[in-house]
């Protein structure tokens, strides 16, 4: 061997132990269903992992009503201090048992495992943790001085971050008093259901977590059901209007974080290599699952075949393949589904006569890929550049002035995201100022806290979820 | 009932994340609340004081340093570790304040509780007491807290663990280190809770514990140049005032005792955070 | 694989003596010229390096790959010593340890080199004869460089006399700090001539620069002085090699080889006393620079306990159990 060839150093599967059917978790116990199951998939292999019950109408309405007992008899009551106790148990929990939580991850999402493991679960469990401590401080949070939680809430979540949308979902809900009824999303419902261990081994009481699995007809239910008081959904913006006139004419509550198109802007003055792992960090994290990814890239004209040929050297490293070896960058694309609309959005690109790049190497024979893919000499008005790709599919622009690249960066009906790389402190700001996004990196991209707000302007949502700020989507603070 | 004899705990002083004797040699004896022999405690010194200062200051940069979420962390697993030593200090509670095992047992439970609440406000000091500032000009400001340094307290006479996890638990949330003379009387629970430092991922230095006499050892820490804030909490009313006058020499920030001992189980706010706490404004340009 | 030094390797660029590779021929015009070039070459974000670094140092190398790396960089091991302590006794002992690191194993790979002070290099130069491993002597007034020229370069003159086939030099980082580059380009042109036939390497000293910056200008402008390799470290100075420290480095040989066609070494050294440190730093070296320099031509590593290491891991995959510090020579 002359050259450096990393070994497979694939993750332990034995820490796991899938089920071969799970039910729904509904008032601290696993029932059956009465939906017909769905199978969920190891999108790598395309092997089945396990059967799962599907939540109906009478199935979320059990639930509810379970999240409503507990709302009204164990968790409203409780001392806010105690509830805060269940929740830094919980955060211990998923601390403990971490690996076996990124092992599942990566089988039923297709993410690697480096990133299951030092992103999604780590993250997922900090949320816990930083929202245990809101629990008695709920008078601080600025929401005035007695605020309510609101009772039940239900929650729809992606399947790009299973456990972590999860995470963001329940512990600000449960921190601040409420109940909640959670659907996993149909392909990705194996660490809800893992999570529902942790609530039992923590003791939680009965019905203050639900977990209803199933596909969009299941999510329906419980958002439309009439004894849920708040609703709170991640996904695409598509759905996403869909959920806003259902609820539109009652008294729930919505909070929406949907699609998102961030631009990526990279100054003259970048410091190019940073600027680099940026670009692909913001584009190729989670195979571009990511409803904030950098997937335009604004490059100052000066330095745009630079960066492009050192993006291009550096997207030529990238380890794409199994995503349970320890050294992958790259997964699996998470359903057949969403791999046809990769395929689809990056076909329009070379039609509407954008130039498209790919790395050399090979894909696995079985599971969904899709290549690491870049496309120059895109031109604002094609699709590439508009339509929210959800997959690794980065497309460059150029710009000239700071004007410029603001104009561009907000010519998206998108507002979730941003990007800016520049050594120049005022500069980042002043952009900062005039974008529409609700997150802004500077000189870093897809870093998440749970003490920083996230969220989107115009169609990428409303409402904010960490941070201060997210409290106020499960409080009433008019007392 | 058996008839083994005890193996008995000498109690040191806790600094710089060691348990050394006073370096004077000296000791007192120590007496229940109905006067029988208990230990001999090491009686601090100011030699003791000093080192503890160093101690502190050299633990400053990496406990204020760390990540609010890390320091969190830490300060949770004092409390999970307590949990575990609570039989341990409801018995030297009991026996040093006269209290009842069930009184004592609470006064364990609200001090354990008393950690997880400031464990949970170390990430969201910045939230609740910074800020950003709309100046009238093309600039970005924002105010943050930042921890004060360097905090001499001087535990409560009464409450020899509850009050004294109420005044240092605060002190370290906020991101300062601290140097603690315990109660006088009572200062064998604050040697287990050294132990349970030691244990709890706390870095060495960043709390350090004396046994003895904060009428002697007080004065030199209120004078004490590299000292930036003290919390008076268990000095009386004379020495308070004397000690007020000296803090000034060097502008140390200070907390005033109450006039009596305070019932330590009420909610404490953020009335104990804020005193240990420098606002500091940054502005920046905002231009292309 | 190469375990010697391939003396056709370096010699592609052609001597640089006095004259500059061609996009950056007028650079050093004046001390404004070279400092406004320097100052234009792209910032290093601190943390985007250390992010980058941290997410290498997750690559978990396993089986033939760990086989294929503990031997490379055993074979990339400039073994040292730099003590006032040390005598032609030390010196001899180690060269046996070079030349067979591992006494019960004929497979071991011998190390790149051996690396002492100077007024030793002959003492060295004798007991490697014939082994195809170098002598590299500090020179320069090492560590602190803190002399005159004319006792610099006498330094350097006087251990490649005595058999030095590679030089390591430390930089003025006075003069670089407070902005002379052309003061410290000069005397790195100066001791390269000196050098005569020997390699030059270039020590940065790192710790004293603090920002990568700091550290990629000083890559640059050893490398457009005619340095054969720069080094990290003297191992004198805390911190001495550090990962970030080293993917800036290595980002700077790349981009001086794509602008120039020239290719220059990188040693990291001191503070590497682990395997997994040395893997971490191979991984670095094949996502940054990329295979090219994953040769002891292209690539050393200045260290003493680290062979130690190497060798005990090189002995646990050889026969399944791990061992102790007393199945490796003590140097």
């Amino acid at each position: 061997m002359t050259m450096f060839e990393y070994a497979p150093a694939p993750e332990s599967r034995s820490i796991v132990d899938i089920r071969p059917s799970y039910g729904l978790f509904v008032d601290g116990e696993f029932t059956d269903g009465t939906g017909t199951p769905l199978k969920t998939v190891n999108p790598a292999t395309e092997e089945v992992l396990s059967e799962v019950a599907v939540g109906t109408d009478a199935d979320v309405d059990r639930a509810v009503r379970a999240a409503r007992r507990a709302f009204v008899k164990t968790w409203g009551p409780m001392r806010p201090a105690d509830r805060g106790k269940y929740l830094f148990r919980i955060a211990r929990l998923l601390q403990e048992r971490a690996r076996e939580f990124a092992v599942l991850e990566t089988l039923d999402n297709g993410k690697p495992i480096r990133e299951s493991r030092d992103v999604d679960v780590p993250l997922a469990a900090a949320h816990f943790f930083y929202h245990a401590g809101w629990a008695d401080k709920l008078e601080h949070a600025g929401l005035g001085p007695a605020p309510r939680p609101l009772g039940v809430a239900g929650q729809v979540i992606p399947w790009n971050f299973p456990l972590l949308m999860l995470a963001w979902k329940v512990a600000p809900a449960l921190a601040t008093g409420n109940t909640v009824v959670l659907k996993p999303a149909e392909t990705t419902p194996l660490t809800a259901l893992l999570f529902a261990e942790v609530c039992q081994q923590a003791d939680l009481p009965p019905g203050v977590v639900n977990i209803v699995t199933g596909a969009g007809e299941t999510g329906r239910a419980v958002i439309s059901h009439p004894d849920v008081d708040k609703v709170a959904f991640t996904g695409s913006t598509e759905v996403g209007r869909s959920i806003a006139r259902a609820v539109a004419g009652t008294e729930k509550r919505l909070t929406l974080e949907l699609g998102g198109k961030a631009a990526n802007i990279v100054f003259d003055d970048a410091p190019v290599d940073q600027a680099v792992e940026g670009i692909v960090r913001g584009i190729f994290f989670n195979q571009g699952h990511v409803c904030c990814a950098g997937s335009r890239l604004l490059v100052q004209e000066s330095v745009h075949d630079d960066v492009v040929a050192a993006l291009q050297r550096r997207i030529g490293t990238l380890r794409v393949g199994d995503p349970m070896d320890k050294n992958t960058d790259l997964g699996a694309i998470n359903s057949h589904a969403q791999l046809e609309r990769i395929r689809e959005l990056a076909a329009y690109g070379e039609t509407e006569g954008a130039t498209c790049w790919q790395p050399e190497g090979d894909l696995p024979d079985r599971g969904f890929w899709f290549k690491p893919t870049v496309f120059t000499d895109v031109s604002p008005a094609h699709r590439i550049a508009r339509d929210e790709v959800f997959g690794p599919v980065l497309s460059v622009m150029t710009f000239r002035t700071p004007d410029e690249a603001v104009a561009k960066a907000n010519n998206t009906t998108y507002g979730l995201s941003a990007g800016i790389w520049s050594e120049k402190g005022s500069r980042i700001l002043q952009v900062t100022d005039q974008l529409r996004a609700g997150v802004v990196w500077a000189n870093t991209f897809n870093e998440f806290d749970p003490t920083s707000p996230f969220g989107g302007y115009k169609q990428s949502g409303y409402g904010r979820e960490g941070g201060r700020q997210g409290l106020a989507a499960y409080l009433r603070s008019d007392s | 009932m058996s008839d083994r004899l005890p193996v008995r705990k000498t109690y040191k002083l806790y600094l710089g994340g060691a348990f050394p004797r006073s370096e004077s040699g000296r000791t007192y004896e120590v007496h229940d609340a109905k006067g029988h022999f208990v230990a001999n405690a090491a009686w601090a010194s100011r030699k003791d004081g000093r080192d503890a200062v160093v101690a502190a200051r050299g633990a400053f940069a990496k406990w204020s340093g760390a990540t609010a979420y890390n320091r969190g962390q830490v300060l949770y697993r004092v409390a999970e570790v307590m949990e575990g030593r609570a039989a341990q200090f409801t018995e030297e509670v009991a026996a040093g304040e006269g209290l009842s095992t069930g009184r004592a047992r609470a006064a364990v439970d609200a001090a354990i509780d008393r950690w997880v609440w400031y464990a949970g406000w170390t990430d969201k000091l910045a939230a609740v007491l910074g800020s950003t500032n709309p100046v009238a000009g093309p600039y970005f400001g924002f105010s943050v807290p930042e921890p004060t340094g360097v905090v001499a307290v001087l535990a409560p006479q009464r409450s020899s663990l509850l009050g004294l996890v109420s005044v240092l638990a605060p002190v370290l949330a906020a991101g300062n280190t601290a140097v603690v003379v315990s109660s006088k009387e009572r200062p064998l629970p604050a040697i287990t809770l050294g132990e349970v430092l030691a244990t709890s991922d706390v870095p060495g230095g960043v709390v350090n514990l004396l046994t003895g006499d904060a009428a002697e050892i007080g004065p030199w820490l209120a004078e004490h140049a590299d000292v930036d804030a003290i919390d008076l909490a268990g000095a009386p009313a004379p020495l308070a005032m004397e000690l007020e006058r000296s803090a000034a020499g060097t502008v140390k920030r200070v907390l005033r005792a109450p006039a009596d001992e305070p019932d330590w189980s009420a909610d404490p706010g953020l009335s104990r955070l804020r005193p240990f706490l420098e606002t500091k404004s940054v502005w920046h340009p905002i231009g292309v | 694989m190469t375990h010697v030094l391939d003396p056709s390797a370096l010699t592609g660029g052609g001597s640089l003596t006095g004259a500059l590779p061609d996009p950056f021929a007028d650079v050093t015009r004046s001390n404004d010229a070279f400092r406004a070039f320097l100052h234009g070459l792209p910032g290093v974000d601190q943390v985007g390096a250390q992010a980058r670094v941290t997410q290498l140092g997750t690559r978990s190398i396993k089986s033939t790959a760990k086989a294929w790396a503990i031997d490379t960089a055993i074979s990339m091991v400039d073994l040292t010593t730099l003590e006032g302590s040390d005598t032609p006794g030390k010196v001899r002992s180690l060269a046996a340890k070079a030349r067979r690191p591992d006494p019960e194993d004929p497979s071991c790979p011998a190390v790149a080199a051996v690396c002492v002070y100077g007024d030793l290099a002959g003492v060295a130069k004798e007991a490697l004869a014939g082994t195809g491993i170098n002598v590299a002597a500090v020179a320069t007034a090492f560590p602190s460089g803190r002399a005159s020229r004319e006792v610099k370069l006498a330094d350097v003159r006087d251990a490649v006399a005595d058999g030095a086939d590679e030089i390591d030099m430390v930089i003025d980082r006075g003069a670089f700090l407070t902005g002379r580059y052309l003061d410290v380009f000069e005397e790195i042109v100066a001791v390269k001539e000196a050098c005569g036939p020997a390699h030059l390497k270039v020590i940065l000293e790192t710790g004293e620069l603090v920002t990568l910056d700091a550290v990629r200008r000083a890559s640059w402008l050893a490398m457009l002085a005619g340095g054969d390799f720069i080094k990290t470290s003297t191992g004198k100075v805390s911190p001495a090699a550090t990962l970030p420290v080293c993917l800036v480095m290595l980002e700077a040989v790349r981009d001086f080889r794509a602008a120039t066609g020239r290719q220059v070494g990188v040693k990291p050294a001191g503070g590497i006393r682990t395997t997994k440190d040395a893997v971490k730093h191979l991984v670095l070296v094949n996502e940054t620079a990329g295979a090219d320099w994953l040769t002891p031509d292209w690539f050393r590593f200045g260290a003493s306990s680290l062979l130690n290491d190497l060798l005990l891991q090189r002995q646990k995959l050889r026969t399944g159990h791990y061992s102790g510090p007393d199945h490796v020579s003590v140097d």
